[in-house]
């Protein structure tokens, strides 16, 4: 199939993005020690968690976006996918833990005689991927398929998903829910056999949230430029045309609802041996809301918005909460009103924004003149 | 509604019968044994005042209300019959029945010619349309509708930058799209100009023959410009049947319809 230029520009874009990203590992690996071009191993895994941030926001976008199903679980899907991951990565840890058992030291805390049942495939790391997106995927189907059916839409849909967040959280907060109550997993030891703390691991978890950008732009615009991704938009825009066109609208926000869920589980997936760790707190229902700021601040319905809004923010954040922390709320606050007010397209909208200003200005000047 | 059932014996087929069909919400009969015969090919328009169950009448033959009593029937071309009042409202759209709504729903982020991509008679699956690929004949089919309605100029431009009466008109061409039997179209000309109501009224009626059509309407100029067939309605049920003169000098239409002015406004 012949590339359009559009396209052309778009593998290019995609192709100097991942080269940039590629320069902070290699930088890391061979760079100098110090000066403006170092790159530390903290810093690389601070901006790999950025990036499983961004792919968080991309699949929200991919609902909010692109189907206008504004959703506050995506935070849920993430930690799903993340303790999926830390399962596998605490029995890695084997007899090394506080107590020597071959049980999680939580395990042992609490009194646990042997490893609960459902724990057992995660001993192996193929199950582990499996389960990373089909857990998501199997709560997104079962509640989706509910939702839809009974044509929940709009804020109701949005605050349905939110409480299903917190009952979730609260669930996991439990002790006795046999995923480490609010301490949750950490101390973790060895990945895929290498050593989870080591320069080379960290580049590599950073390469693979990279790539991770990458098949989630792909799937995403691969998506789009079907003519399901133009369902989609159509239902963003008028779901009662689409249903009166024939369409089973419901069939088509499921799929959709499942593999964005399927997106954030496997964001979630990276994002814990990145950080050291899971625990309940991140599937607080405020943390879903601050996906939505991250995408609003990018530029919502923009292939590119989300990225830029995950990395941006939390670069801002990860600043502010060093240099000034009691104003951090204030400013994400800030942020997203400004964005509300101003930038109704975020921050990938401006140059738009200003190019029909100045045109306007400037067809304004010629009929008065 | 006695001499009505007349049209069972008539030489032409019927497409849908609707007897006896009633509901209520809560408590109010918004539809009370209505019993409404269409013929194949034919364009009916339907008037009555504001609360007369016109918009409740199309929402059941589209599945989107389920009648408390009674049986909506489609009749296909083969001789079969259709229950519609148990189907879904994909389901009833894809026997081909098409509907417009009275505010324009359209996809104002899709060009006119993907709004009417997205309306073809297509397999509408989730696979289906993940591995859909234009085909010359759905190109030349869309090409065909939009100089039907009269766009074929917009056809890149987003639906969203044309003008009302142009949306109205693309709503039109994506029900044709989908090669319906029987259209249901309500309100078309609200909103419209005298210019623009007088080239729905012509594109209305071009249709006739070709599909079947039910119009619900307000302004008497264009029910008078369409009218073949008027029925209108009242309090849930049909008042009365027949020519647009015919219905218009009636009595009784003149004292719940035309002459609501005097009065204070019905129920709503």
């Amino acid at each position: 199939m012949a590339l359009s230029t559009g396209m052309k520009k778009e593998m290019g874009t995609l192709c100097a993005v991942m080269g940039l990203l590629m320069l902070i590992p290699l930088l890391n690996a061979i760079g100098p020690i110090s000066g403006p071009f170092s790159v530390s191993s903290f810093e690389v895994s601070l901006w790999g968690k950025y990036l499983t941030y961004a792919v968080l926001a991309m699949s929200l976008n991919l609902l909010w976006g692109y189907t206008g199903l504004l959703c506050l679980c995506q935070s849920l899907f993430f930690a799903l996918g993340g303790y999926a991951m830390g399962m596998y990565l605490m029995l890695m840890i084997g007899e090394r833990g506080a107590y020597k058992s071959v049980l999680p030291d939580f395990m042992v805390f609490l009194g646990y005689q042997k490893l609960p049942l459902h724990w057992e495939p995660f001993y192996n790391f193929w199950f582990t991927l499996g389960a990373i997106l089909w857990v998501p995927g199997l709560i997104a189907f079962a509640f989706g398929f509910l939702a839809f059916r009974s044509r929940i839409k709009g804020v109701y849909f949005s605050i349905l998903t939110q409480a299903l967040t917190y009952a979730a959280c609260l669930m996991f907060f439990r002790n006795d829910f046999t995923f480490g109550g609010n301490n949750g997993f950490t101390d973790f030891k060895d990945i895929l056999g290498f050593n989870i703390n080591s320069d080379g691991s960290i580049r590599g978890l950073f390469i693979a949230s990279a790539f991770l950008v990458l098949i989630t732009y792909l799937v995403t615009s691969g998506l789009l430029a079907t003519k399901f991704g133009k369902v989609q938009q159509a239902i963003r825009d008028s779901e009662n045309r689409v249903l009166y066109s024939g369409y089973s609208t419901t069939s088509f926000k499921l799929t959709i609802f499942v593999i964005s869920a399927m997106i954030a589980g496997a964001a979630g997936a990276l994002y814990v041996p990145q950080v050291g760790g899971i625990n309940p707190s991140v599937m607080e229902a405020a943390k879903s809301l601050e996906v939505v700021v991250w995408v609003a601040v990018g530029g919502r319905g923009t292939k590119w918005g989300p990225v830029i809004g995950a990395v941006l923010v939390n670069f801002i954040k990860s600043y502010t909460t060093h240099a000034f922390p009691d104003y951090w709320l204030i400013i994400m606050g800030g942020m997203f009103v400004m964005v509300v007010l101003f930038m109704p397209y975020g921050i990938v909208g401006v140059y738009q924004q200003v190019k029909s200003y100045l045109a306007r200005n400037r067809s304004f000047e010629t009929t008065t003149v | 509604m006695l001499a009505y059932h007349t049209s069972l014996y008539r030489d032409t087929p019927l497409i849908l019968s609707v007897t006896g069909v009633t509901k209520a919400f809560d408590g109010f009969k918004a539809i009370d044994d209505l019993n409404f015969y269409l013929e194949q090919g034919e364009l009916r328009t339907i008037i009555g005042p504001n609360g007369a169950g016109k918009s409740t009448f199309l929402d059941i033959i589209t599945g989107r209300t389920r009648p408390d009593s009674g049986t909506v029937v489609m009749h296909e071309q083969d001789g079969h019959d259709l229950n519609l009042s148990k189907m879904r409202e994909f389901e009833i759209n894809r026997l081909g029945i098409g509907r417009k709504f009275q505010t324009p729903s359209i996809y104002k982020s899709h060009t006119v010619y993907d709004n009417l991509v997205l309306s073809l008679n297509k397999e509408r699956g989730v696979f289906a349309t993940l591995f859909y690929r234009e085909s010359k004949q759905d190109r030349e089919r869309i090409m065909e509708v939009l100089k039907n309605v009269g766009l074929e100029k917009r056809v890149n431009d987003l639906a969203g930058l044309l003008s009302h009466g142009q949306k109205q008109w693309l709503e039109i061409g994506m029900l044709l799209a989908q090669d319906p039997r029987l259209l249901l179209i309500d309100e078309p000309a609200a909103g419209m100009s005298d210019e623009e109501t007088e080239r729905t009224g012509e594109l209305l009626l071009s249709l006739e023959k070709k599909h079947s059509l039910i119009v619900i309407e307000h302004d008497m100029e264009f029910v008078r410009q369409i009218a073949r067939k008027v029925t209108v309605l009242h309090q849930g049920y049909v008042l009365k049947e027949g020519s647009f003169e015919a219905v218009k000098s009636n009595p009784e239409v003149i004292e719940v319809y035309l002459g609501r002015k005097g009065k204070k406004s019905q129920q709503n």
